[in-house]
């Protein structure tokens, strides 16, 4: 299929792209990676009347430390979160996911801004910025405002960023010694969409977990941080006893949907037996 | 058996010989010339509004909104082309009883498969043509829709053809031996119900198609990614009234066809009778999202089967039925009831048995048609075949190695004649067993599966011997009444500059084809490969033959090459002996020298006897016309079908918690006789053997209750990928068949043929110490799930 018509803009500053999608309204869309909308283009499932392409903004790119964070830039490309030595030493669960979004071809160009705007509820970026405690700075006709991961995603590809915002950047709290994490997930092939995934950070004071963030994807409409299961494992040590706990807080913490292909009871089952896994080789990382 | 045809120290030597392909460097360049690359003079695009509906009455159709957009040439519905096409139908004589109903290139009242197309807009750009199709508005009434099996046959349910009795398409039934006498006196039953998956040959390029009718010449010429331009020069003349010699279909680089480019598709034949209704050419190429709901389907079977063994292992009978449903029409011109009629005729070949019974229903339903797809029937028939084995053998207690080594039919006891009918003229199934054995180091493997399991690391081990249909004669099609050639033909001719051209009917998709024809002309003609040229795929260029399906080039292609290529040669020393004064007899040609046949000294370049022929013929003796074109057709005879065999092994690892399988390693020895490019048959088997692991873990075409393909994208349907693949040990035997010189037999099903059994055997050998089964293909991660009651 063919996409309908569309007019192309290419913005040079976030205030251009800002103004040009306020004159258009509800029938444009801002363009990073494509990755995403042009599929969705051709196939005539979004007909936008006019594409602001955001991609030569200066302003959106880099990875730089800003205080306590790592300021990662909306335009950061997937292919270089597997590059960027600042992203391995300060944000290792992201380096760690990367490899796993897509393929190649696809990380060469697809987004961290992108990723994350979408938010889409497979997508690993997402959900990873929930284990991190990630903010999202955004940028819209009334300014620049800051909004923690956990307040971001809403519903299904529905976000706090409301129509004409833009992501600017990502901060992502430094990645500290007394840390540590895990990523991984299931899926059919390498490089599709998990049936169920998962990444984790603890906070740790030898084996005794003081703070964990755990957050799934593929699990529901949204990025999920399974709070239940983290609050078993606060403030005790990591043993089999503990794991098991985590594991059967999930049924609490998670309600997977209806699907012909894997059932919620399956998906249950696979996020238990993920979790599990994780969290033994977070304890055998100490 | 025949000895060696050449042998590979002599110059020019090219049969057994692993040469690359001569189109390998093209196509990786970029330069190939694919349907989707050719853009004529004046060519509009077409694109179909198709049916979201699965069963659906067409109230009325609103087109006038979409014919007055700028730059829309032509709305056409079905009754506009049904003016211009006469209808068709998918039947065949030898198929008695069977039952389809007429179809024409769009639908005139109903919908019978959501995804049907139903109107055609022809317009300067494919995106202004999908313009105009948001512009039309489709009037459809809902019918009650039958997706699945039971639902079809149900008495008293919806029918999907009006004015029939019932959803049966047709029935057979096989019956030799004393079947209830064996099972009733047998030691050992074993039995299973097995359901197979739909799935889909998604080949690298879509369908794509170019028809140009020209009114002034009369002329249609079709630019077809197909691998059978003769059959397409056949229907497209008599389904739309053109004379024969007036329809050229032109088949150049093909991206892949597995079977799926061969048959009749509405969108097709729609866009060729658009071309006819504006006088200029008109292009379609279909996307990826109409590939998944309009290219041929394959497979959908459930087979009850059981099979009866004395008490010492020995297969004494089987008793088959097989359900299987095709969609809402059977296809043309080759039908959609081939998969069932071999299912049920291939299941048990390997074994000695002589009790056999077999039904098949051949069943309607609201989805797109399936019909012939790479392996047909095979993967079926052999892993129902191969599981019930390893069934009988864990009863009886034997090694599923010594349970086939004593049933399959010795090496030495042919020529044989299957329960089911069929003759095999020489088989090497003993052979394959021990090679296979020896390669997979056997009885390490199973000693490390049994060190592992102490270990909670659940391996599988699975093998699957199998016979493969080859080199099909008349009694495939021919005698049905389908205009189908068996047989092929070859024009070689020497060029004036000493070089050779050959022109031959079979065809080439990317498997090499015109590599081994190649090979084959310059082993014969005593030239190096670089100075033959192959032509193939133009109707007008090239003579008439059978093209591309169910395993001929080599086999039937090739020995028609072979026989053109020895007649040329004749011809030449004929007029060399003359220019020589010798006899023919006495002189050979070797690397494009005419020698002395005893000394192989050099005597005159056949550049310089081109040079004579055709410019100095006045030096020639008087009478003498040297014929250095020659035109040769070979069309099979003997043996109805060349079988071959082989049998395939993996091992792989079940993540009993997960579900999720990982093939470890594939092996398969395989006996296709003469192998003529070793290189390009252990391509073959590889590619074969990747899409029988992806019907085995992967593929499937889901549909919702409503009728709906489900995961009709790359993104929701897995194919299999190199990430997810094994390494594929490769072995082989060779048992040429002696109805040719060649010896050679087909080899492009034998990977798909077995892949499928074998992961189905191995998945259960992993699952037996929890007492769990898998029975159905695809084996998904729930499958094997709900298998081990983990949720
Ligand atoms: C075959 C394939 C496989 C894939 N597999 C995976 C996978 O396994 N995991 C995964 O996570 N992703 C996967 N993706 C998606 C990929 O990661 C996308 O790149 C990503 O989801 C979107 O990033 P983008 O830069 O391409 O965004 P685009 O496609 O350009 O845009 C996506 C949406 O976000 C909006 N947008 C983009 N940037 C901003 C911004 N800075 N501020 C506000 N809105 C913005 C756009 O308007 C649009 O609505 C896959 C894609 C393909 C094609």
């Amino acid at each position: 299929m063919k996409a309908r018509a569309f007019s192309y803009f290419r913005a040079a500053t976030i205030e251009q792209a800002l103004d040009a999608h306020a004159l258009v309204g509800d029938d444009a869309r801002f363009i990073a990676g494509g990755q995403s909308l042009v599929p969705a283009l051709s196939l005539r499932l979004q007909a936008p009347r006019l594409l602001i392409d955001i991609t030569h903004i200066g302003e959106l790119r880099g990875v730089r430390r800003e205080g306590g964070f790592l300021r990662i830039g909306a335009l950061t490309r997937h292919c270089e979160m597997l590059s960027e030595p600042l992203i391995a030493e300060f944000a290792p669960l992201l380096q760690a996911a990367a490899p796993f979004v897509a393929h190649p071809a696809i990380r060469n160009r697809g987004t961290f801004g992108g990723s994350v705007a979408l938010a889409d509820p497979a997508s690993e970026f997402p959900a990873m910025t929930l284990a991190l405690d990630a903010e999202i700075e955004i940028a819209g006709p009334s300014g620049s405002r800051r909004i923690k991961a956990d307040d971001f995603f809403i519903d299904l590809f529905e976000t706090a960023l409301q129509p004409g915002e833009l992501i600017t950047a990502i901060y992502v709290p430094l990645f500290k010694a007394d840390q540590r994490f895990a990523f991984d997930e299931m899926a059919r092939r390498r490089g599709d969409y998990a049936l169920v995934g998962c990444g984790m950070l603890a906070t740790c004071a030898g084996d005794r977990i003081n703070d964990i963030r755990i957050s799934f994807f593929s699990v529901g409409n949204t990025p999920t941080r399974v709070k239940g299961a983290e609050a078993t494992l606060i403030g005790s040590s990591l043993n089999s006893e503990r794991i098991a706990a985590a594991q059967a807080a999930l049924e609490g913490d998670l309600a997977p949907p209806e699907n012909d292909e894997v059932p919620p009871a399956m998906r249950l089952h696979l996020a238990r037996v993920l979790l599990g896994r994780l969290l033994g080789r977070l304890g055998e990382s100490a | 058996m025949s000895a060696p045809l050449t042998s590979l120290d002599r110059p020019n030597s090219y049969i057994g010989r692993s040469v690359p392909r001569p189109n390998a460097k093209r196509l990786l360049a970029g330069r190939g010339r694919y349907v989707s690359d050719l853009k004529l003079p004046r060519m509009l695009y077409a694109a179909f509004l198709r049916s979201p509906h699965a069963h659906a009455k067409i109230i009325s159709i609103d087109i006038e909104r979409a014919r007055a957009l700028e730059g829309v040439h032509l709305v056409a519905t079905g009754a506009d082309l049904a003016k211009i096409c006469t209808p068709w139908t998918g039947t065949l004589d030898h198929f008695k009883g069977m039952t389809s109903s007429p179809q024409l290139p769009l639908p005139l009242d109903r919908v019978v498969w959501a995804g049907q197309a139903v109107v055609a807009v022809v317009a300067e750009s494919r995106a202004i043509a999908e313009d105009a199709l948001e512009l039309i508005e489709v009037d459809y009434e809902d019918l009650p829709v039958v997706v699945d099996i039971d639902g079809a046959r149900e008495a008293g349910g919806p029918l999907i053809n009006p004015g029939s009795a019932n959803n049966i398409c047709f029935r057979s039934q096989l019956d030799n031996g004393t079947v209830d006498d064996a099972f009733a006196h047998a030691a050992h039953v074993v039995e299973e119900e097995f359901s197979f998956g739909r799935h889909t040959a998604v080949t690298l390029e879509p369908r794509a198609i170019v028809a140009d009718y020209d009114p002034a010449a009369g002329m249609l010429t079709v630019h077809h990614a197909t691998q059978t331009p003769y059959q397409f020069q056949d229907l497209y003349s008599r389904h739309y009234g053109i004379p024969e010699a007036r329809v050229r279909v032109i088949a150049t680089d093909i991206g892949g066809s597995f079977g799926m480019k061969l048959h009749v598709y509405h969108e097709d034949m729609a866009v060729v009778g658009l071309s006819i209704l504006l006088g200029r050419p008109v292009k379609y190429v279909a996307d990826r999202i109409e590939s998944f709901v309009s290219d041929i389907h394959a497979r959908d079977h459930r087979v009850r089967a059981r099979m009866a063994l004395d008490a010492k292992g020995e297969i004494l009978a089987m008793d088959v039925l097989d359900l299987t449903a095709i969609g809402a029409f059977s296809t043309y011109p080759r039908t959609s009831v081939v998969e069932g009629n071999q299912v049920i005729r291939l299941i048990g070949a390997p074994y000695r048995f002589k009790n056999y019974r077999a039904s098949l229903e051949v069943i309607f339903q609201n989805k797109v048609q399936t019909s012939q797809y790479r392996a047909v029937g095979h993967p079926i028939a052999c892993a129902v075949t191969e599981r019930l084995v390893d069934m009988a053998a864990a009863k009886v207690g034997l090694d599923p190695f010594a349970i086939r080594a004593q049933n399959v039919i010795a090496d030495d006891a042919y020529p044989q004649t299957s329960p089911t009918g069929y003759r095999f003229e020489a088989l090497s199934h003993q052979a394959c067993l021990k090679r296979l054995h020896e390669m997979m180091d056997y009885d390490a493997l199973r000693a490390e599966q049994a060190e592992l399991r102490k270990r909670g690391v659940y391996r599988g081990i699975g093998i699957a011997a199998f016979v493969e249909i080859t080199n099909p004669s008349p009694a495939f099609y021919g005698v049905g009444g389908a205009r189908i050639s068996s047989q092929d033909g070859a024009i070689v001719s020497l060029t004036p500059s000493g070089e050779v051209r050959c022109l031959i009917s079979v065809t080439e998709q990317g498997q090499g084809t015109e590599a081994i024809i190649s090979q084959i002309v310059a082993d014969q003609l005593g030239l190096a490969q670089e100075h033959v040229k192959v032509v193939t795929g133009d109707t007008e260029v090239t003579p008439h033959g059978g093209a591309t399906w169910a395993c001929r080039g080599a086999g039937i292609g090739g020995e028609t090459a072979l026989r053109a290529a020895r007649a040329l040669k004749r011809n030449i020393l004929e007029i060399a002996a003359l220019i020589l004064q010798e006899q023919p007899s006495a002189l050979d040609i070797i690397d494009g020298e005419v020698v002395d046949a005893a000394t192989r000294q050099q005597r005159l370049p056949i550049a310089e006897i081109a040079r004579i022929a055709y410019f100095r013929s006045d030096t020639l003796p008087p009478g003498t016309q040297a014929q250095l074109t020659v035109g040769h057709h070979f069309a099979p005879q003997g043996y109805p079908f060349a079988f071959t065999n082989g049998i395939q092994g993996c091992s792989m690892e079940v993540d009993v918690e997960t579900g999720f399988i990982k093939v470890l390693k594939h092996f398969i020895v395989e006996d296709c006789g003469r192998v003529i490019n070793p290189m390009l048959v252990d391509e073959q088997l590889r590619g074969g053997i990747v899409q029988g692991l992806g019907a085995a873990l992967f593929e499937e075409c889901r549909y919702s209750e409503t009728g709906q393909l489900v995961n009709g994208s790359l993104a929701d349907y897995l194919v299999p990928m190199p990430m997810e693949m094994p390494d594929i040990v490769i072995a082989h035997v060779e048992t040429p068949t002696a109805d040719t010189e060649l010896g050679a037999k087909g080899c492009g099903e034998a990977g798909t043929a077995a892949a499928s059994a074998c992961v189905l055997n191995a998945v259960n050998d992993a699952l037996t110490p929890f007492g769990a089964t898998i029975n159905s293909i695809p084996i998904t991660p729930a499958k094997v799930l709900k298998a081990l009651k983990r949720f």
